[in-house]
């Protein structure tokens, strides 16, 4: 994010463009984040029906389950639903 | 061209609500509170017999009536409301929202002492306790002023460079219960010269979506709290444009320091509010035996005149300030101190004396205010003061 001066923003605090919440990426924080072991995962969607966050994505062409790291916030309970177990949290490297 | 003027017979608390008749605005939302009562009674009953358009919100606390007036304004209505003492108190959280989401909502305050322990009478604790609030204040010491400046503060708030909220304040019963003469503009003069509300970012305005009140951390805060310094630093200019405009509405001057007889005053005293009147009393009596006395009345608090004070003050040789309320700073009332730090850098400085004063609605009469020049006389002749700050009126 650009950080603006207080001459260049909207005064009160007020956001004039709608839908903006697409811009604020919120994953920053987490400590742990979950790996999907390919090789195991039969895309039963279990950890995208139970993510808190709907930080787990599901591409139907490929048949493919991904997490979106940009909102993830590590809380791992993909990691406990997986009927596979093919989900580990893995320390977040920075 | 100037409007044609009626005298009415009005208490303070009448003269809020008559300029708010006639200003009409869109919604209203207040909680009854003595001695601020009155003001939103009066006005309910214009709403109940069709004389004004607005929406009146009955709400069950002050609490919901600043937020209600929060979201009203928020909204692009032109808001009202109007409280007292621990109404104010109770507000106070949604107080400081209002004016850092920039929102021009106008608030009579009819001031009263602030519990405990619980009293109804009249001193400025409620308002004095929120000059950090971002609000703009307005004293005023009668009901005349009340009205006119109940008008004016519409202009100011909404002006756009400033849009922010503005408190106008008369004391509780000595001001809002006495009935005097008021002069009063004609309704379609008053309604012309506060015009049609066009609020900058209504959140009605489905075409232009904004979001009102979103999380501000460490990254903007800061910079949304200098927006609000800087819009306060361009106050002074603006009321000084609205009192000239309503000025050829009405007939009547106004400015942000009124002095009385200040001209080769030697002695002075700073007050607010109805103890303007007594002091002006006292002055004359004073001019008359040929003391060389004045009064100055900062009706502009917030923002505080400090460098236009400071000159006046300089050509004095002793000022008392008159607090009507304590800061419990031990360095006197929150008038005095703030009067004090305005002239550090004023050459030459006069001695600067304390007195407060009528604290819980206490009587301040004029052989007090005549004491207090008396001190000031003696503290001139001496060169220095001889009681810094003093409880006038208090039984020792």
């Amino acid at each position: 994010m650009s950080e603006k001066s207080w001459k260049e923003i909207p005064i009160g605090g007020k956001i004039l463009e709608a839908g903006n919440a697409r811009e604020y990426k919120t994953g920053g924080w987490k400590t742990f984040r979950p790996e999907i072991d390919r090789s195991e995962c039969i895309n039963c969607l279990f950890c995208w029906l139970y993510c808190p966050d709907m930080a787990v994505t599901h591409d139907p062409v490929k048949n493919e389950t991904a997490v979106n790291y940009e909102y993830c916030k590590g809380c791992g309970i993909c990691e406990q639903v997986c009927p596979k177990k093919c989900i580990k949290m893995v320390k977040e490297e920075r | 061209m100037m409007s044609k003027q009626k005298i009415t017979a009005l208490a303070g608390t009448g003269a809020a609500s008559e300029a708010m008749r006639q200003i009409n605005p869109d919604v209203v939302a207040a909680y009854p509170i003595t001695p601020q009562t009155e003001i939103v009674m009066k006005f309910s009953e214009f709403v109940g017999d069709g004389k004004v358009d607005t929406e009146m919100i009955p709400v069950e606390s002050e609490h919901s009536a600043m937020s209600a007036c929060v979201g009203a304004s928020a909204a692009g209505a032109r808001t009202m409301t109007a409280t007292s003492a621990n109404g104010l108190a109770l507000m106070w959280e949604i107080v400081y929202i209002a004016a850092s989401q920039r929102l021009p909502i106008v608030m009579p305050v009819v001031n009263r002492a602030l519990s405990g322990p619980i009293n109804i009478h009249c001193d400025h604790s409620d308002t004095m306790g929120t000059r950090e609030s971002g609000w703009i204040q307005i004293y005023c010491e009668n009901g005349q002023e009340v009205y006119d400046n109940v008008i004016c503060a519409i202009r100011i708030a909404e002006n756009k460079k400033v849009l922010l909220p503005v408190m106008v304040m008369q004391d509780g019963f000595i001001t809002s219960h006495a009935l005097e003469r008021v002069s009063i503009n004609e309704d379609a003069d008053v309604r012309k010269f506060v015009g049609e509300y066009k609020p900058e970012f209504p959140l009605l305005d489905i075409d232009k979506p904004v979001t009102y009140g979103p999380l501000d951390l460490f990254d903007y805060y800061f910079e949304h709290k200098r927006q609000q310094s800087d819009a306060l630093t361009r106050v002074p200019k603006v009321i000084d444009e609205v009192y000239a405009e309503y000025k050829k509405l009405s007939g009547r001057e106004y400015r942000r320091i009124e002095t009385y007889k200040a001209d080769g005053a030697e002695l002075a005293v700073i007050a607010l509010n109805s103890t303007v009147g007594t002091a002006k009393d006292v002055v004359d009596e004073l001019r008359e035996k040929g003391v060389k006395a004045g009064v100055v009345f900062p009706r502009m608090i917030r923002p505080f005149p400090g460098e236009e004070l400071g000159e006046i003050l300089s050509k004095f040789k002793a000022v008392a300030v008159l607090d009507r309320s304590e800061s419990f700073s031990s360095q006197g009332g929150p008038l005095f101190c703030e009067v004090k730090a305005a002239l550090y850098e004023t050459n030459p400085r006069p001695l600067m004396m304390n007195g407060i004063y009528g604290l819980g609605g206490r009587e301040i009469n004029p052989e007090q205010i005549m004491g207090v020049f008396d001190d000031l006389g003696k503290a001139a002749k001496a060169g220095k003061i001889a009681e810094k700050v003093k409880y006038i009126g208090v039984r020792d």
